[in-house]
């Protein structure tokens, strides 16, 4: 089934495939307390599922990313963002696994999200939409692999906000996933992080079009404020150092300095051209909801202070499972340390866990762009285990 | 440093397949065990078809924890010096060093953080003492390059060199009793006459050292079976699982 949806400013008109609603029977209960029932989870997926369902693999996307992992995304008509990992031959191989990838719930890429209709009302959500949480876009994943009847997953794989989703897997369905691999991820969203979205949501909320939220109702755009807060977002993705490198204080286009308030760097031509290229493709009220839930997500806090306590549901019910935590050298956003702390975690449970620190040079997007290591890697676990 | 870490592992790959034989005959089976600088995992993917021990590694290089987990085996990447602290008490039955104690900053410290991760400890060293490296300091007069230590003095990664006599004091001053020796040349074994060591401080290349704590007091049946079952090869559990221990 396929669902037509409408980005950006222009509200351009998009067909967005394959969607299937869930919690048709049950009601699916959000951690806020709000139940949840029929809603739509778009996906894609890649290879077969054999005859035992046995090798199925789940890709969790990142805060913005989307299920079109490895095919080409229908509305920015660019290539899937791990197109590098996934595929026939590749680390992530669809000649032997059958590979999921579903847009989370408050995702604007088809599945549940604030502007999908609220029955109640006929109209979009908009603010109405509940805060969600990271647990929450697990549990529709799990009905999501209810719907294929699949009951173990060979493994669940997810960069940045993925890995948080990965981790939560571990946690609510321990005997269901055989290796966890999260990648560029952490257990909790620290301070810094949470400050950035903030000044992100700021930014949205502070321009006019906006409306208090109900800009579709009203048909104007906060494009201004969704592109400053890419914009905010983008610089935490990157390293200073790769800012030096494919920037410096480089002119855009020019000789001389314009002593004006016109765009005189590069860097600051690069930033413009990524907020407002992504305005293009998603929702800003998306923005607000997903941020928010990832601002939430803490794993220490969650169980009591300690995290290994998080782990020991794991230790007791999959006694065969496995952790590969990955994190990159120059990544501060999430940075190796707090990885660290995870492999800890899981080693005071007894959890079998293998962790590496790949040598990177993009900050946090480097688990976006093409690297032996990472290939080799998960390549590596998902065939031994 | 990168260059002499990549020599150093060129020289501990040539010396592993000779040693693991040996370590393994140390390593009961089904029991737990760490290598620290596990390299590409070859010890303990040995260990674990040999032995079918629970084998993880720590290394401090992400090519060689990648290779080591392309072989199936779980290996975090880590500074053997600082990273032991991954480990909470009696983890593992055995925490194996391999020819890398001479190049730790603080071998003293590095033994007794093995010894609280595990039962054991498995440590084999180059003996700087045996006689040719004698021979050459007192002929030459300068310090030994050769097959075994190819490094000029300015470039070696082996910071603490020691002879077989000097660990076996370090042992003896950190109250741990060493329960197995085995002495070795690069091609075989040191064979002395009635079953005896000749010298070894003298004629053995490399020393296979497996050592435990004095005050760990086992029951004497405990102490007894470790023995026979070693020696016969047979199967069983040295040490409580982590999962059936309070927590």
């Amino acid at each position: 089934m396929k669902v037509k949806s409408k980005f950006g400013p222009k509200y351009q008109e998009f067909e967005i495939g394959n969607i299937v609603y869930l919690a048709k029977d049950k009601p699916l209960k959000l951690q806020n307390g709000s139940n949840i029932s029929n809603f739509p989870i778009s996906y894609q997926t890649y290879g077969k599922l054999n005859k035992d369902k046995s090798n199925a693999i789940l890709i969790c996307h990142a805060l913005t990313g989307d299920q079109y992992c490895a095919s080409k995304n229908p509305v920015t008509k660019k290539d899937g963002w791990w197109e590098f990992m996934i595929g026939k031959g590749k680390a992530i191989d669809t000649d032997k696994y059958f590979i999921i990838c579903s847009n989370i719930i408050g995702s604007c890429m088809g599945s549940w999200n604030p502007k999908s209709i609220d029955p109640e009302t006929d109209k979009p959500y908009s603010m109405n939409f509940p805060i969600i949480t990271i647990y929450d876009m697990v549990e529709a994943q799990n009905l999501l692999l209810q719907h294929f009847q699949i009951e173990e997953l060979h493994a669940v794989i997810g960069g940045s906000v993925g890995g948080m989703q990965a981790l939560c897997w571990s946690i609510l369905y321990p005997q269901k996933v055989k290796n966890v691999i999260p990648i560029a991820s952490s257990y909790r969203h620290s301070p810094q992080n949470i400050a950035f979205h903030e000044v992100g949501r700021q930014a949205i909320m502070a321009d006019p079009n906006w409306q208090s939220g109900q800009y579709l109702n009203k048909q104007t755009y906060p494009a201004k404020g969704l592109a400053v807060a890419r914009m905010t977002a983008h610089i935490t993705y990157m390293s200073e150092n790769a800012l030096h490198d494919k920037f410096g204080r480089n002119l855009q286009d020019k000789d001389i300095l314009s002593f004006s308030f016109d765009k005189d760097f590069e860097i600051e031509s690069y930033l413009h051209h990524k907020g407002f290229s992504f305005v293009d493709r998603f929702d800003a009220n998306s923005y607000l909801y997903i941020t928010k839930a990832v601002d939430y997500f803490d794993l220490e806090s969650d169980f009591n202070g300690k995290l290994a306590n998080a782990f020991t549901n794991f230790a007791k019910n999959n006694k065969n499972g496995k952790f590969c935590l990955i994190s990159f050298s120059d990544d501060w956003l999430f940075p190796p340390s707090e990885m660290k702390k995870i492999t800890k975690a899981l080693i005071a449970c007894d959890i079998e866990v293998s962790s590496i620190v790949i040598d990177s040079s993009s900050g946090h997007d480097s688990f976006l762009i093409e690297n032996e290591s990472l290939k080799n890697t998960i390549s590596g676990i998902l065939a031994t285990s | 440093m990168q260059n002499q870490e990549n020599i150093g592992q060129n020289i501990i790959k040539k010396q592993i397949r000779f040693d693991l034989e040996i370590i393994s005959k140390l390593v009961a089976s089904n029991t737990k065990v760490l290598d620290i600088g596990c390299g590409d995992g070859e010890l303990l993917s040995f260990l674990k078809k040999e032995k079918n021990v629970d084998a993880r590694g720590l290394e401090i290089s992400q090519k060689l924890v990648t290779q080591t987990i392309k072989k199936g085996i779980s290996a975090i990447q880590g500074d053997g010096e600082k990273d032991l602290e991954f480990y909470p008490d009696h983890n593992f039955d055995y925490a194996i060093l391999s020819q890398t104690i001479q190049a730790t900053k603080n071998p003293k410290a590095m033994l007794k953080e093995m010894l609280r991760i595990a039962r054991y400890a498995i440590i084999s060293l180059p003996n700087f003492t045996h006689y040719k490296n004698r021979l050459h300091i007192m002929t030459n007069g300068t310090m030994p390059v050769n097959k075994n230590l190819p490094f000029t003095w300015f470039d070696t990664p082996n910071i603490h060199f020691c002879s077989i006599k000097d660990f076996e004091n370090l042992c003896y001053d950190l109250n741990f009793k060493i329960e197995e020796k085995i002495f070795l040349t690069a091609k075989k074994r040191l064979n002395g006459m009635f079953g005896i060591d000749i010298l070894p401080n003298f004629f053995a290349e490399y020393g296979i050292f497996l050592i435990t704590k004095n005050e760990f007091n086992p029951t004497a049946q405990e102490e007894l079976s470790f023995y026979e079952k070693v020696k016969q090869g047979m199967d069983f559990q040295l040490s409580t699982p982590v999962s059936q221990r309070s927590k």
